[in-house]
């Protein structure tokens, strides 16, 4: 069965916004290392841009889909990733996945957005398969067609940001927009300004990717991804190839997105406090198999399984 | 055996001339190739594996076998089959072609540098096929692939000399003419070879500027 579309899934009202706690005893986010990122933002940063907890009117709101995996096996070669996966995601929730690498935690993301091909099972995006349609009562594998009404519904930021190189800023936040969804070149460009604004990076519209850091470079491909009006959002690794300086930015900015919108995420994560402030959910993978899930405090605080413990010690001593 | 000066400066009206059909041989063909090569590399990334086989045979064909017999065909050979063509256009036709077998490659080796996650950034974005190359790859790619398509429109204009076997009025066909007329060849072919440096020293510079434009941006 389908996981069923609710009209208004709050944006994190099943405890999606960060405690206070946590928040303030971030180890990795020093008061000179906030300092830095403000800096780096620009003149427009995004606390002044929006009220705290207001919907920002950039980012894309609307009944966001549930996920759900049905029995999914994915192989590559002999290699088996995913071993008959079941899970479910509800509209609007935001789910970390993590576990050691080869665990298929990426493979998941990469299904959602149709960078890998399904070998089996079921993969449902709201009341729709990914992978397959109806066909005279029939369920047949997907067309191209059926492809790209599904993608419509998915946005994704990869690890190394993927911007395109031969075009500016702007142009990287309307190709898809304009090309697309026929969004008119004006309105798209108001709207691509709005999300650099919101993102704090007005004032490079005009500059080339190659000309950006990496997490300013980041952050346009957090906006792009965005512009495409998504109601799910696969978030790949997205702070693994910064510099530590540059993390907590990205870092602030996909938290505040998450507090402001309703978008159903998926995250693919080392990085266990950014995990524990915006998901609601974890879910330990190991071998192409869930090992364990729950909220965040439980899965970090107190893990039942003794595979999620040792994973996680061997994240915090790396 | 000295040289002549007044000799070499009545010849060289003469030799311009032939210069003159070396240098239109060579940017005709050259266009031709440029833009043939990019077709045979759309046409072997078809879904069709039967097709892809024969589009890489045929250029593969077209690659291994000497100019020179292929300037003899479509000028000799085709005209038996009811095809005449004049001896400039054949030149710059089997030119173009060779050549466009080795530019072919060229955007292959361009596309295929061309970062995985580019490709996949077009598919997350839901781009249309024909928006994923026109405004994503090939920009890309061609971008990559700009010094090695220079070189060889340098070397395509050494290869033009070849023309003279089927009698184009190029360069060395008019140094040879003038040449067998007075039977003083030092100067008519000294300053065959004076030419060819000079065009291809400036068509270099031109390359390197246009490289150095794109590299940057």
């Amino acid at each position: 069965m389908p996981p069923r579309n609710t009209d208004a899934a709050g944006p994190g009202d099943a405890g999606g916004s960060p405690s206070p706690e946590s928040a303030g005893t971030t180890p990795e986010a020093p008061e000179g290392a906030a300092a830095d990122t403000a800096a780096e933002k620009g003149v427009s940063t995004q606390k002044g841009a929006a009220p705290e907890g207001a919907p920002a009117a950039e980012l894309p709101h609307g009944a966001a889909p549930g996920i759900r995996f049905e029995k999914v096996v994915k192989r590559f070669g002999s290699n088996v990733v995913l071993r008959e996966l079941d899970f479910t995601v509800e509209p609007g929730e935001r789910v970390t996945l993590i576990g050691p690498s080869g665990s298929g935690k990426t493979t998941i993301l990469r299904l959602l957005m149709t960078l890998e091909t399904l070998d089996e099972g079921l993969i449902w995006i709201g009341d729709e398969t990914l992978w397959h349609m109806e066909r005279g009562g029939r369920r047949v594998p997907a067309n191209q067609k059926h492809l790209h009404e599904m993608r419509k519904q998915v946005g994704m930021v990869f690890q190394q940001f993927n911007l395109f190189p031969n075009m500016n800023v702007l142009r990287n936040l309307t190709e898809g927009p304009v090309r697309v969804l026929g969004v008119p070149k004006d309105e798209a460009v108001e709207r691509a300004r709005g999300l650099l604004d919101m993102v704090g990076l007005s004032d490079k519209e005009n500059a080339h990717p190659t000309q950006l850091s990496g997490g300013q470079q980041q952050r346009v491909a957090i906006a792009r991804a965005l512009a495409m009006q998504p109601r799910v959002l696969l978030l790949d690794e997205v702070t693994s190839a910064l510099d530590p300086e540059l993390v907590v930015g990205v870092q602030d900015l996909l938290r505040d997105i998450a507090r402001q919108s309703d978008l159903t995420m998926l995250c693919v994560t080392h990085e266990m406090n950014f995990a524990r402030d915006i998901s609601n959910r974890v879910l330990m993978f190991d071998q192409g198999q869930i090992v364990e899930e729950g909220p965040p405090d439980q899965i970090f605080g107190e893990p039942s399984e003794q595979r999620t413990r040792d994973f996680l010690q061997a994240v915090l001593a790396s | 055996m000295s040289w002549d000066w007044q000799y070499s400066g009545e010849i060289l009206p003469d030799l311009l001339r032939g210069l003159r059909y070396t240098v239109i041989a060579t940017l005709a063909g050259y266009v031709i190739a440029i833009v043939l090569g990019l077709v045979w590399t759309l046409l072997r990334r078809t879904p069709s594996r039967v097709f892809n086989q024969v589009i890489r045979w045929v250029t593969e064909f077209i690659r291994s076998t000497p100019l020179i017999p292929q300037l003899y065909f479509v000028f000799f050979v085709l005209p038996a089959w009811g095809i005449t063509i004049g001896s400039l256009t054949a030149g710059i036709i089997t030119l173009g072609i060779h050549y466009s077998t080795y530019t072919a490659e060229v955007y292959r080796a361009g596309i295929a540098d061309v970062p995985k996650g580019q490709w996949e950034a077009c598919t997350a974005l839901n781009l249309p096929r024909s928006r994923v190359w026109l405004d994503v790859i090939l920009p890309q790619a061609i971008r990559r692939v700009i010094p090695t398509l220079g070189n060889y429109l340098i070397a395509m204009f050494k290869d033009s000399p070849m023309l003279l076997a089927i009698n184009v009025a190029e360069l060395l066909f008019s140094a040879y003419k003038v040449g067998s007329q007075s039977l003083q060849f030092l100067e008519p072919i000294t300053m065959v070879g004076l030419l060819f440096v000079v065009v291809s020293v400036i068509s270099s510079i031109l390359v390197r500027r246009l490289e150095r434009r794109y590299a940057t941006t």
